[in-house]
């Protein structure tokens, strides 16, 4: 499955309460616009550094580069390129 | 000692940028002891105007009881004013231990520590008694002073989806090779007034080997038969490792906090905690009032009944009116109003009416949830209760809401 579409599921089924029909895609503000806060995001780190097998310092795990699947998308592949 | 133009205009930029969201946070002066007749200023500098009050955590109403302003007298007689110094120097008096045997007999726990703060007991708790081989799984809603004391912990955290125990089960098998588990939660929430539930989250602590540590501030001294608390209501006393609670809301609304519970995590709180170390000891005066608020609770259930009829009087009363609350048991009453700005023009109208309830939206409740949240006390009498249900019905009207749901609320004022 594309990388879009992994963090996508992901968030929808972690943070997402059940019958919330709430669209996201690459461009959805998740923090900003109150989907993840700042506390609970650190689930999505640790998925992303298993699924992908990578390691993000916690210095470049800000909120900024977690309010959007696409920051997210950038920034996994600083840390693993081949990562479709 | 350079408080440059640069440093003045950044942080005046970021403070206008405050009040433009609607963000910016004032105070209202109140002329009167806390109560639930109150005068309050407002807006500043206009002339005290007396308000019956529905928003101080005061759900005994024994802020301004005479037994507990007595006891506090006696308190600042017979020992003094100050201590000036942390607990294990010189800041430990008799009454302080006297003081923390009676929430321990009351919590029914093993062992209790004073904090100057709840803020302060969170803070320090979990630093205390976890390190980094341990794990948090919190609830999600829970108190900023839980989330800021894990921030201080070593300890990996993570959160499940609010009060979604098949997420958190899943959270506790995520993290079963972890040395120790700890479920973290508020015992009743203090923006919806729900209440966790305890006795699932005790069952799968115990299935999947973790603690169990609960914020019990909006709940102890009136949740439970007996007013012990959420683990109390829950059928759960005695299962619960650590209960953190403040003394700053029903028990006399003055200050301190406490962590009560298991007595090697309360005794390693008093070894590291740091807001216990390195804070100065609670006041006599404050130590003395609670020391009687925890007799007076003890003695008798009168209060916290009292406090439940007007709940439960208030509630009927407001849904019969037409209004959307929140459905539950819990003197804290949302009324919803989704519509930040709905929500802040009828509290204000409501102040007009003489009725003094604060509206709240995002960020501190999500988005498209705003609402006036009703706190409901022991001290308010039946014509407190007629006054508001008829205020609130007289500006229900004005907005034409009376009687609608969500939807149709959202579709006249938008989210
Ligand atoms: C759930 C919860 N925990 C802790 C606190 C803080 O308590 P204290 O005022 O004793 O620091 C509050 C009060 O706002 C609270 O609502």
């Amino acid at each position: 499955m594309a990388m879009k579409d992994v963090i996508v599921d992901y968030v929808k089924d972690e943070y997402l309460e059940e019958g919330d029909e709430t669209e996201i895609d690459e461009n959805t503000p998740l923090i900003s616009g109150g989907i993840v806060d700042s506390f609970s995001m650190v689930s999505l780190k640790m998925f992303l550094e298993r699924k992908y097998k990578i390691s993000i310092p916690d210095e470049k795990a800000t909120t900024e580069a977690f309010d959007t699947v696409a920051s997210i998308m950038k920034l996994v592949k600083e840390y693993a390129p081949d990562a479709e | 000692m350079t408080y440059s133009s640069e440093a003045r205009d950044s942080y005046q930029r970021e403070l206008s940028r405050m009040h433009e969201g609607g963000l910016f946070k004032e105070e209202r002066y109140i002329h009167s002891p806390q109560g639930v007749e109150v005068d309050v200023e407002f807006p500043s500098g206009s002339p005290p105007k007396p308000v019956i009050n529905f928003c101080a955590n005061n759900y005994l109403g024994l802020s301004s009881h005479p037994d507990v302003v007595e006891a506090a007298r006696k308190g600042l007689d017979e020992r003094g004013y100050g201590m000036s110094s942390v607990r294990f120097i010189c800041g430990t008096q008799d009454i302080h231990r006297e003081l923390e045997n009676k929430l321990t007999k009351f919590l029914e726990t093993e062992d209790t520590i004073l904090f100057p703060s709840c803020m302060d007991a969170n803070a320090g708790f979990f630093e205390a008694v976890l390190t980094k081989d341990d794990v948090m799984i919190a609830d999600r809603l829970v108190h900023a002073s839980l989330i800021d004391g894990m921030r201080l912990c070593s300890a990996q955290r993570d959160s499940y989806k609010h009060s979604d125990m098949k997420h958190l089960e899943s959270k506790l098998e995520q993290y079963k090779d972890a040395r120790f588990r700890m479920v973290i939660t508020d015992g009743v929430f203090s923006m919806d007034g729900d209440i966790a539930k305890l006795d699932e989250i005790c069952e799968l602590a115990d299935k999947y080997d973790a603690m169990v540590m609960v914020d019990d501030s909006h709940a102890t001294g009136f949740m439970g038969k007996h007013g012990k608390g959420t683990h109390e209501h829950c059928g759960v006393l005695g299962r619960i490792d650590a209960i953190t609670t403040t003394l700053g809301k029903a028990l006399g609304g003055a200050s301190g906090g406490c962590v009560s519970g298991r007595k090697e995590l309360v005794e390693m709180c008093r070894q590291r905690a740091r807001p216990y170390l390195f804070s100065n000891t609670m006041p006599p005066v404050i130590v003395s009032a609670a020391n009687a608020v925890i007799d007076l609770i003890s003695r008798t259930t009168e209060r916290r009944d009292k406090l439940e009829a007007n709940t439960k009087y208030f509630r009927e009363n407001m849904t019969a009116a037409g209004f959307d609350i929140r459905e539950g048991v819990h003197p804290i009453v949302p009324i919803m109003l989704y519509n930040a700005k709905l929500a802040q023009d009828m509290a204000r109208d409501l102040f007009d009416e003489g009725i003094y309830v604060i509206g709240f939206f995002f960020p501190v409740v999500p988005k498209g949830q705003a609402r006036i949240r009703v706190q409901l006390s022991a001290a308010h009498e039946k014509e407190h209760l007629d006054k508001a249900i008829a205020a609130f019905t007289k500006i229900g009207r004005k907005y034409d809401i009376l009687g609608k749901g969500k939807k149709e609320i959202i579709d006249m004022y938008g989210l």
